[in-house]
């Protein structure tokens, strides 16, 4: 079994959020990065599939130097070798390009990342990748199992499962609960040190999005405590204060 | 699927992503370690985080020792982590295993001193003063957990004063003899082996490795703690133990080995205790914002900023003195009195930070809904063992005027 997981460098979840150069551009001083929490749960259930059924997992980034720290995490986890496309990941048109040529060139049995990342939380890259390379793409995936070379899996669909099963290779946008996060032990992030993490540079630099300016959510409002047995005045105030129904 | 289900198997992501805890650096130490010390750092972190800090109040309140941690601990690899890989250890430095110290001790001093005893006091002697078969036979079963190991040194009545002691073996042909007692041992209550330190018949101090199932030997349970109460601890007793000649450590004889073993666990004690110090800081930090009395909070008080600001200015030249010490230790220089000296300073200012954090905390300060005086009691251990507080004056008054004060 050769997997291929995907993996963004994005800020730790309790990060400040703040812009800079006329909320053009996001400011990364302090930033502590981490991996996106839901391409963990694909490293961590590539990990557990190559513990099952042997072979290979190789983690990819598309970014820049500063996201080697999570790339040698992927490796402390379990990863065998990684792969970094050295350019900022512009947009997730160009990022399933870096992806889907990687794909191509290694023969992967699976190709697994996130359901989204957790900065843009765009949740495009696995259907472009699928449609750039001609596989099959299933997302949200919530439970994965090989059986007889094929794949049985679980999908979230409003209010409910889907159940498949699906033939190798193909590609898959997970969330949990698919497998829980790993922690790195000592020794995994001692053998990281010296895991191959080849640099690549990336091919074309085409985007389809360009960004104008960034803003932050509204601040939270006041909060309203209404008496649970006056509804009339709850249907009030979200008519006419908030005005949403 | 209802939805609440699907909710619930998802609520592990949102419990990471709520989790408010920051590590105050504010003298940019961070910039001193690796990309892998963090790495090592965070893991410690979450590791502690999952297994130990939901349930490490249930056992405190029970007085219950976690036999399930043991193997956790070695799987995770926070035994011996100094030790090369081919014994089984993680074959990392010293600021490493400062920081899995730290992390550890921010979640329970008792939890921290089980993985010192293991790491300090079981596997560096047996590393270090074992024979290459007792090397191969047991360092890879206590990095893993397979084995608890404790460490025999303080007697009933000879405890800063070890060279006393009156434990002592006698060769008899094919086996010693060993009789004798220890008391206050970390671990002994579940140990399958013991570093046991007694005299021979020339009066020579020397360790030997005591198995649990041996004859005579037995490990009663100190009851009654008031502190580390999460960490099990008892006495060794010696009734004519026929050791096996194998399990003498070869090596080194005298009191310089058992004291050897301790620098190696004082130094991550002064790590440690840096860790509960942070997490006392941390929670009165949270609590004084959140805690309103005479309408504001009382963080806007200036005698809890007073408290406050002194906690971080400690914490912050502990952090300093570990992190040097730490360099000096991997470059094989580190004295023994600079090791008392930072044990001694960190495990006071641990504990004076604990007991204002406890003030700070009010009521709330003494239930167990916050973790404050849970440290504040362990650390009354942390004061003790290793080396009293007072002991360590002594061996600095000795460094510096070159007169012993001992005795
Ligand atoms: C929870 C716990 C776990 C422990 N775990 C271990 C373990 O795993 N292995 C082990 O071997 N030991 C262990 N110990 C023992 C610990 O190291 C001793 O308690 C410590 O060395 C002090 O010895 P003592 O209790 O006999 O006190 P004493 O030596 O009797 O000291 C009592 C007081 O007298 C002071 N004092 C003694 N001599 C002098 C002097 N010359 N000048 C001035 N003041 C002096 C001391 O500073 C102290 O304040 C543990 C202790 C505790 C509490």
């Amino acid at each position: 079994m050769k997997i291929l997981v995907c993996i963004t460098n994005v800020p730790d979840t309790t990060s400040r959020i703040a812009f800079i150069n006329n909320d053009t551009e996001f400011d990364k001083s302090g930033i502590q990065y981490v991996i996106g929490p839901y391409d963990d749960f694909a490293l961590a259930r590539a990990v557990e599939l190559k513990e099952e059924l042997g072979g290979t997992v190789t983690a990819l980034n598309v970014g820049e130097a500063y996201g080697d720290p999570v790339i040698r995490k992927a490796l402390a986890i379990g990863a065998d070798d990684a792969i970094r496309i050295n350019s900022f990941p512009k947009d997730s048109f160009f990022v399933a390009k870096q992806i889907a040529e990687v794909v191509k060139k290694g023969g992967y049995d699976l190709v697994l990342m996130g359901r989204e990342s957790s900065d843009f939380n765009g949740g495009q890259v696995h259907g472009m990748v699928g449609e750039m390379v001609g596989l099959p793409v299933v997302s949200p995936v919530m439970k994965l199992d090989i059986e007889n070379g094929k794949a049985k899996i679980a999908r979230e669909i409003d209010g409910g499962k889907e159940f498949l099963e699906v033939n190798l290779p193909f590609i898959a946008g997970c969330q949990e609960p698919i497998a829980e996060w790993k922690i790195p032990n000592m020794r995994g992030i001692m053998s990281a040190r010296t895991k191959p993490l080849q640099v690549l540079e990336p091919v074309g630099d085409e985007t389809r999005i360009s960004l104008k300016k960034f803003s932050l959510p509204p601040e939270k409002g006041e909060v309203k405590m209404i008496d649970e047995d006056n509804v009339e005045e709850l249907v009030q105030l979200l008519k006419n204060e908030a005005k949403v129904i | 699927m209802p939805i609440n289900t699907l909710q619930q198997e998802k609520s592990t992501l949102k419990n990471v992503f709520t989790d408010p805890f920051e590590s105050p650096d504010f003298y940019a130490i961070d910039d001193l370690l690796t990309e892998e010390h963090k790495l090592i750092r965070s893991s410690i972190r979450d590791f502690v985080k999952k297994e130990i800090t939901p349930y490490v109040e249930d056992w405190c309140q029970k007085a219950e020792f976690p036999v399930e941690m043991v193997k956790k601990f070695g799987k995770i690899g926070a035994f011996g982590p100094t030790i090369p890989l081919k014994y089984g250890g993680g074959g990392l430095d010293n600021i490493s295993y400062g920081l899995i110290m730290q992390e550890i001790e921010r979640g329970d001093s008792g939890m921290r001193s089980t993985a010192s005893v293991q790491g300090s006091l079981v596997m560096y002697p047996i590393y270090t003063f074992g024979s290459e078969e007792q090397k191969r036979k047991y360092l890879p079963k206590l990095a893993s957990g397979e084995l608890l190991g404790c460490f025999g040194l303080t007697e009933p009545d000879f405890g800063s004063n070890p060279a006393g002691m009156l434990s002592n073996f006698k060769d008899v042909g094919d086996y010693y003899l060993l009789n004798g007692s220890k008391m206050w041992i970390s671990n002994a209550p579940d140990a399958d082996i013991a570093v046991v330190w007694a005299k021979n018949e020339q009066d020579r101090i020397k360790g030997l490795i005591v198995e649990r199932g041996m004859e005579g030997f037995t490990t009663p349970e100190t009851h009654g703690k008031w502190s580390l109460r999460a960490s099990g601890t008892g006495e060794l007793v010696f009734d004519n133990v026929k050791v096996p000649k194998a399990n003498l450590l070869p090596e080194k004889d005298g009191l310089g080995a058992p004291l050897l073993c301790l620098d190696s666990a004082r130094y991550g004690i002064a790590w440690g205790s840096i860790g509960a110090a942070m997490d006392c800081y941390e929670s009165a930090r949270r609590y004084a914002l959140e805690r309103i009395q005479f309408d504001k909070p009382i963080a806007s008080f200036q005698l809890i900023q007073k408290k406050l600001a002194e906690m971080l200015t400690e914490i912050t030249k502990g952090q300093l003195l570990n992190w040097r010490l730490g360099v000096m230790k991997d470059e094989g220089k580190a004295t023994t009195a600079q090791i008392s000296l930072a044990k001694r300073n960190n495990v006071e200012i641990a504990l004076n930070i604990a007991r204002e954090a406890r003030q700070i905390h009010g009521g709330m300060g003494i239930i167990g809904d916050y973790s404050i005086m849970r440290h504040m009691a362990n650390l009354e251990s942390v004061i003790t063992y290793e080396g009293t507080h007072d002991i360590h004056l002594l061996i600095l008054g000795q460094e510096i005027t070159g007169i012993q004060a001992f005795s």
